[in-house]
């Protein structure tokens, strides 16, 4: 209990995917400008996140591990997770229209979101098992949304100040990134090791 | 479109990492030495050069609705390639990179290059382009990575620079560093543009 519970803190704080790994950072500089859209965003990573770390978790152990064909982990995980996203867009559009409105728009683009492979490498890396790779998952997913969204709250003050001319766009929202970077190393002593 | 300028495209007018942003795992992550920047710069220029030219030799008989799983499996081959070469000959380099060389399957440029250029072009211009882009991608990476290795470190290609009183930035290693160092070289980059557009 304690260690899923040590994941799970890990996984949303002490090394957030985003300002600690850099993955996932094409959606957070490209969705974090709004804030209802960052929720969506966010909630959609989560879902497929905590699907995606349980069907890649099968695929290796049952599959790749037992026939010993670990190498080609690469091609199967981008499948498997290029898949995963088309069928629950599918999915929820034909049962939850409500929910597909509020994430629909988002989910193609998490299929290029690096933080999900990311996110399958780490897990085998760490050699989770199953409900931790779910844990971790979640997790993940959490973190990245509560970056998401304290980044779009900030973008969004951010619109009435005065920024100099080459700082607009990119630039500031990384320097604010690397401020936020930093903030989060606060965390870092929640956990030891 | 001449030779040159598809070639010239990706080294300065659409580099990937300091103006189209793309790739940007990488270019954050790695980028704590300028040693870094052009092992993983290297094997992106091996999985982008391959990979387009692979993409471009057999455009036609991909069909249109399956393009992007198809060159993402090509994509995820060559990077496989890399990997297992790095981790057989260059153990320390694969342990310096560590999870972001199977990383480089999503790197956007490459399936932007793919989709974008391969596609629909010849295979000389297709590798010429890749090319660029990926040389492109080496500097922009080898860029930052000095600037955070003489901050953070004190030193250049690990060779000490000797500069008197200073005292290295740890916070420059460190992932708000990277934050950090690429804001500024954008924003640096955006200035040049500006400066340019003044003087015509």
């Amino acid at each position: 209990m304690k260690e899923i519970f040590l994941i799970f803190i890990g996984a949303v704080l002490v090394n957030n995917f985003v300002l600690s790994y850099f993955l996932g950072i094409c959606p957070f500089l490209g969705v974090s400008n709004r804030l209802e859209s960052s929720l969506g965003m966010g909630m959609a990573v989560t879902f497929v996140m905590s699907l995606a770390a349980a069907i890649t978790w099968l695929f290796y152990y049952l599959i790749l591990v037992r026939f010993h064909i670990e190498f080609l982990e690469y091609v199967v995980f981008i499948l498997v997770i290029a898949s995963l996203v088309q069928i629950v867009e599918m999915f929820i559009k034909k049962y939850s229209p409500p929910l597909y409105q509020a994430l629909g728009i988002y989910l193609p683009l998490i299929t290029t979101n690096c933080a999900i492979l990311g996110l399958a490498l780490f897990m085998v890396l760490r050699q989770y098992n199953f409900v931790q790779s779910v844990i971790f998952g979640f997790a993940t997913g959490l973190g990245f949304m509560l970056v998401l969204v304290a980044m779009a709250g900030i973008r969004e003050e951010m619109d009435f100040s005065d920024i100099p001319a080459a700082f607009k766009g990119a630039p500031i929202v990384l320097i604010t990134a690397g401020i936020l970077a930093l903030a989060f190393m606060g965390f870092s002593g929640l956990i030891s090791g | 479109m001449s030779k040159k300028t598809i070639f010239l495209a990706g080294l300065w007018r659409e580099h990937p990492n300091l103006r189209q942003l793309l790739g940007m795992c990488p270019t954050l992550a790695i980028t704590t030495s300028v040693r870094n920047g052009f092992a993983m710069g290297t094997a992106v220029l091996f999985v982008l050069v391959f990979s387009s030219f692979m993409v471009a030799l057999i455009k036609r008989l991909i069909p249109h609705q399956v393009r992007i799983a198809v060159y993402t499996i090509i994509i995820a081959t060559f990077v496989t390639i890399a990997d297992i070469t790095l981790k057989a000959f260059f153990p320390q380099i694969s342990r310096a990179l560590g999870p972001y060389v199977p990383l480089i399957v999503v790197n956007c440029i490459i399936l932007g290059r793919a989709e974008a250029f391969a596609s629909r072009n010849s295979v000389g211009n297709s590798v010429l382009d890749a090319l660029g882009m990926s040389l492109g991608f080496m500097w922009g990476l080898m860029a930052i990575g000095a600037v955070r290795e003489i901050l953070g470190r004190g030193t250049i290609f690990g060779f000490r620079l000797g500069i008197i009183h200073f005292r290295p930035w740890i916070i420059m290693l460190l992932p708000a560093g990277a934050f950090f160092a690429l804001g500024f070289v954008v924003a640096f980059m955006n200035f040049l543009d500006r400066q340019r557009r003044f003087k015509t």
